[in-house]
């Protein structure tokens, strides 16, 4: 065994040697396979770990929500409709949703108004109503531990006031104390307090938020008290969501439900491969790939052909030779791979992937600072490695047998050297 | 000191440090069980449907709430003239012919 590595370990120094005396086409073919490979790994790391949150996250969103489709266009929701609804067998409660976007011209960003959903109006010692979004339980997250939703605590949703999201702070530089000036729909002009902001670390799902009260929100869009944007359902027994569904399209054809589990797998193929860009980038590191083991399949270098020669012509076998092949593959392949992987990590996890930011941006101002939860699976790496690392170290073995195999005399001629 | 030994120590040195990166990923995973733990509350209470991942146009900031004619108006695979319309597609299902 130990005579067996000692000669592993010799012919890996020669290897080392032979491939240092190509210094520069070596090393650039590596930085290149170790870019390919870290391009690779960051798009695989992203995309998982935006997925794997995205779908645990919105396990929590409403199980059937409504919408009501005139000329194929989402349009607003008539409240009269939720008699309807709530006569549905299986049904066991029915809320509404107000929301809607806001365009801001003078940041260019586009917001989300949301009105908190079941507010519970507070009566106050001096006689003043105010509502506050903490209130109601979310019966399915009683298990988690209570957090105040705001960074400020006690900050309410009143008249004449708006909770933010960070982005939106972010982008105005604006804090809790300070107005928002919006134009209504008839042209007038409103100024909204900004009472307090919406916790930095949901900002993946509340960046662009702006909690406004119901009074509020209608006055600034025009809507009139007998509509609203969409439904939400919820039903007695989660097996029967389907049905539900079902029964709802039935009573109300003019309507589109949308359950839960359309909502994960919107999310769930997310960035999928066959997505625009994703597969402008995969099909670039697939072509690098391509031309690699292409110039490494169509044969060698008349001076790794002269070298092979020579190694035979002093007694290497030819079991050597490619024994030697397979380490020059496997050094390259194995570092790159490891440098790539490594450097993919930290481009994800620790700079929150800034590198992809400017595409993921696109025209929008506003975009969510967050660092991606670091979810990673072995079955990825395994089938990063088994698609980079296996095809190179085989494409440098495969020509070299060849050459390995002829006369060392013929081997040195047909260099022409 | 031979070239082998050289070799093995990077690739030892590059195995630490991926193991320590693994670490790094197992204690954050831990850490940010509480900020997830925050925006399911979020999402639970708020009744959110999706992520602010995408602001620019209405059908990628509520990518699961965009009626089916709006986004990818040409037909399901066309290309977007917004960006991140290239990054994500229609929910499965969504482009498939009822017999």
């Amino acid at each position: 065994m130990r005579e067996w590595i000692e000669k592993q370990r010799y012919i890996i120094d020669f290897t080392l040697s032979s491939l240092l005396r190509r210094k520069v086409k070596n090393l650039g073919l590596w930085v290149l396979y170790m870019l390919v490979v870290f391009l690779l790994a960051s798009v695989m790391f992203y995309t998982h770990a935006i997925k794997k949150e995205a779908v645990d996250v919105l396990r929590h969103s409403p199980e059937i929500i409504v919408q009501r489709i005139i000329a194929g266009r989402h349009d607003l929701f008539p409240v009269r409709y939720l008699d309807i609804l709530k006569r549905i067998r299986g049904v066991e409660a029915v809320g509404t949703r107000l929301w809607g976007y806001y365009y801001d011209r003078s940041s260019g960003a586009n917001y989300t108004l949301l009105v908190p959903p079941e507010q519970e109006v507070v009566k106050e010692d001096a006689g003043r109503e105010s509502r506050t979004v903490t209130v109601e339980q979310d019966p399915k997250a009683l298990h988690e531990e209570h957090r105040p939703l705001f960074a400020t605590d006690g900050a309410t949703v009143e008249p004449g006031s708006v909770i933010i999201g960070n982005g939106i702070a972010r982008v105005r530089q604006a804090g809790p104390g300070e107005f928002m000036i919006f134009r209504a729909h008839d042209g007038k002009v409103m100024s909204l307090k900004i009472a307090g902001l919406l916790s930095s670390s949901s900002e993946l799902v509340s960046s662009d938020l702006m909690l406004i009260t119901e009074d509020d929100f209608r006055k600034v869009f025009g809507i009139p008290d007998d509509l609203v944007t969409d439904a939400v359902v919820s039903v007695t027994n989660p097996e029967e969501v389907t049905t539900v569904s079902m029964k709802i399209s039935k009573q109300l054809p003019d309507s589109r439900p949308i359950v839960r589990d359309e909502i994960r797998r919107t999310y769930d193929s997310i960035f999928n491969w066959r997505g625009g860009m994703m597969i402008v980038i995969l099909s670039s590191a697939v072509f690098a790939f391509v031309i690699f083991a292409w110039d490494k399949a169509s044969g060698l270098s008349a001076g790794e052909k002269r070298e092979i020669g020579i190694l035979k012509a002093i007694g290497w076998e030819t079991s050597d030779i490619i024994l030697m092949k397979f380490w020059e593959g496997a050094v390259i392949s194995l570092t790159a791979f490891f440098a790539g992987v490594i450097l993919a990590y930290i481009h994800v996890f620790f700079t929150s992937a800034m590198l992809f930011e400017p595409a993921l941006k696109g025209w929008s101002t506003l975009f969510p600072a967050f660092k991606p939860v670091p979810f990673i699976s072995a079955e990825q790496l395994i089938v990063l490695f088994f698609l980079t690392v296996v095809p190179y170290t085989m494409a440098t073995v495969v020509p070299s047998w060849r050459a390995a195999t002829i006369d060392p005399d013929t081997a040195m001629r047909q260099t022409g050297e | 000191m031979r070239k082998s030994t050289q070799l093995f120590l990077i690739v030892a040195a590059q195995l630490v440090i991926a193991a320590l990166l693994w670490v790094h990923g197992s204690l954050s995973a831990a850490d940010s069980e509480r900020r997830l733990a925050e925006e399911r509350e979020l999402v639970g209470r708020l009744m959110l449907t999706d992520l602010a991942l995408f602001t620019e146009a209405r059908y990628t900031r509520h990518l699961s709430q965009a009626d089916l004619h709006t986004p990818f108006q040409d037909f399901p695979m066309a290309l977007e003239h917004f960006p991140s319309g290239s990054f994500v597609q229609p929910a499965p299902g969504h482009f498939q012919r009822v017999p």
